[in-house]
């Protein structure tokens, strides 16, 4: 393995934290040098982000106004451009990087490791499969390029202090007209995004209404928490759909996790294997939540949250 | 003539809670329920949608799999795609029978080529290698627009406005047809399949290709060495109330 090349997630601002993870993730082959390209509109600000991180050697920099929105068909082939000289080539397992990857993989050529949670060696890798009730170990020939997406949940992000060279690029490669950006309508929030929030508040089906779902809201804030929800409460209307956790969702890794109302179907646990401490409210004492929380408790949510906010203080 | 390609994978239902062969080398299959993958369910509905309204004329459904892929072919006819064709695969037990997704990419542009359709609906992901690759890498080699994850699809004229599930929240990609739009969950509910449509479907064309007639490169690149469980969390400790809770996270520092 001679060189890595990572594709930086960002909001044309700020580096998304998805990004220091897959530095974790590719410092797991040392002494092999990090490089982290930035696509964007103007990627200044968030080139200084990405050169700060620890471990990283060089940050290239690919400004063009094309690039403001993330689109796969149009990034895509700038990233195959500059990633000729590299060995692997990785991103987050976001929507971002599901989306752009295998586009990448295709246009080099490459084979695609995808939800990478672990490298082993240069031609070795782990990754989960079956919704995460299996984990596979993958091989590659020596000297194979490799495209990879990395998963989240298992890492740390890099630590900063780093001080990567800056260094711009600018690929010759004609861009398509086919695929434009028209809108994004992000829920606009002061709470911690839950992909990579510390602390995660997750309502269910059991919440029985968007109005009944607040009290996820009330009970976040309290704790400095993020927002998530099960598939069945999303479904159900109460929460909207970027606040899914789960096998279809968002897998996320916070140290405190709260499931309320949720009765922990396998897909929703898929998405919170790695969630430090785990704390189930459920009326259910049977529910399968209960199997995996660190804390149960049996009873009515509707009386044990407002007790809990309280108590909190 | 207006059409869609619809890609479909028989993959172990999703209800089934698989089981490993105990000596790690994939996950036990024989006498498991095996169904259409479910977003590839979602990406059938959708054409089949956009046929009844008008909008195409022929839904056309591929599976690239051994000869029993032939069961959720017969089922996707059912449902109502028009006719299918079977790209069969060698029979042969292992994790690395399957195409990898650069092959199953090549595979389907070769029936795009030949089918020439106006857009190109696969499931986001297979519920089995949950890759999420083979739709983003079909419209790289087709060198076509990509809308993966959608949530809602209108087409007008020859554009497509797609809504996606991102982590962000909803975002809208227009697309030049012909294109390829893989399927997030919340796209629409697929249709029950009824009885007379069974009998119907015994009728319907279903064409079966070997697959090494389309002259893909099939080799694999990678190769599953071990399938293992995934660790497993330990049961905790049950609280009797709100107050025990309360203390037992100020006690570890998490709250």
């Amino acid at each position: 393995m001679s060189s890595i090349l990572i594709i930086a997630e960002h909001d044309g601002t700020h580096l998304n934290p998805a990004t220091a993870k897959c530095v974790t993730c590719a410092a797991a082959l040392s002494g092999v040098p990090i490089t982290i390209a930035v696509l964007a509109a103007d990627p200044t600000g968030v080139a200084q982000q990405a050169a700060a991180l620890a471990g990283v050697s060089k940050v290239l920099t690919v400004a063009n106004a094309a690039n403001e929105h993330p689109m796969a068909a149009v990034l895509a082939p700038q990233i195959a451009a500059i990633a000729k000289d590299f060995s692997l080539v990785l991103g987050p397992a976001t929507t971002f990087g599901k989306d752009l990857m295998p586009r990448v993989a295709a246009l080099l050529g490459a084979p695609q490791i995808s939800e990478i949670m672990a490298i082993e060696s240069a031609t070795r890798f782990r990754r989960p499969v079956y919704a995460s009730n299996a984990i596979v170990t993958v091989e590659v020939a020596e000297g194979t390029k490799i495209v990879g997406t990395v998963r989240a949940a298992s890492f740390t992000a890099a630590t900063t202090g780093g001080s990567a060279t800056l260094e711009a690029a600018t690929p010759a490669v004609t861009l398509p007209t086919h695929t434009r950006f028209v809108a994004v309508s992000a829920a606009s929030s002061d709470r911690p995004d839950l992909q990579t929030a510390r602390r995660v508040v997750s309502g269910g089906r059991a919440l029985g209404s968007a109005e009944g779902f607040k009290l996820m809201f009330a009970l976040a804030d309290k704790l400095g928490a993020a927002v998530g929800a099960s598939r069945a409460a999303v479904d159900a209307g109460y929460a909207s759909n970027e606040l899914q956790v789960g096998q279809t969702g968002k897998i996320i890794a916070p140290e405190l996790y709260v499931a309320i109302g949720i009765s922990g179907a396998i897909q929703h646990l898929t998405g919170i294997k790695d969630a430090r401490t785990i704390v189930a409210i459920n009326k259910d004492a049977e529910a399968p939540i209960f199997e995996v929380a660190d804390y149960g408790l049996v009873g009515d949510l509707f009386e044990i949250v407002p007790q809990i906010e309280k108590l909190l203080g | 003539m207006k059409r869609i390609l619809v890609g479909i994978k028989r993959v172990v239902d999703y209800n089934v809670r698989i089981r490993l062969k105990p000596d790690g080398s994939g996950i036990v299959t024989d006498g498991v329920k095996m169904s259409i993958n479910p977003f590839d369910e979602i990406a059938l509905e959708e054409a089949l949608r956009l046929r009844e309204r008008g909008a195409a004329e022929e839904v056309i459904v591929v599976s690239i799999g051994t000869a029993d892929a032939q069961q959720q072919l017969r089922t996707a006819l059912a449902m109502g795609a028009d006719r299918a064709v079977l790209v069969e695969t060698p029979a042969s037990g292992g994790a690395d029978n399957q195409l990898e997704p650069l092959a199953a990419a090549g595979v389907l542009l070769k029936l795009v080529e030949r089918e020439q359709p106006m857009l190109v609906i696969l499931g986001k992901q297979a519920i089995d290698d949950d890759n999420s690759q083979t739709g983003q890498i079909l419209a790289a080699l087709w060198d076509r627009p990509q809308a993966t994850f959608a949530s809602k699809v209108e087409l007008s004229g020859e554009v497509a406005k797609v809504t996606r599930e991102v982590d962000a929240g909803l975002e809208t990609l227009e697309v030049d047809l012909p294109a390829v739009i893989t399927t997030d969950l919340r796209l629409n509910e697929p249709r029950y399949v009824k009885l007379p449509d069974i009998m119907k479907a015994k009728k319907k064309p279903l064409e079966v290709l070997p697959v090494a007639s389309l002259g893909v490169p099939l080799e694999r690149k990678t190769k599953v060495v071990r399938f293992e469980p995934p660790p497993q969390r330990q049961k905790g400790v049950m609280v009797k109330d709100a107050a025990e809770l309360v203390a037992a996270l100020h006690a570890k520092g998490l709250v």
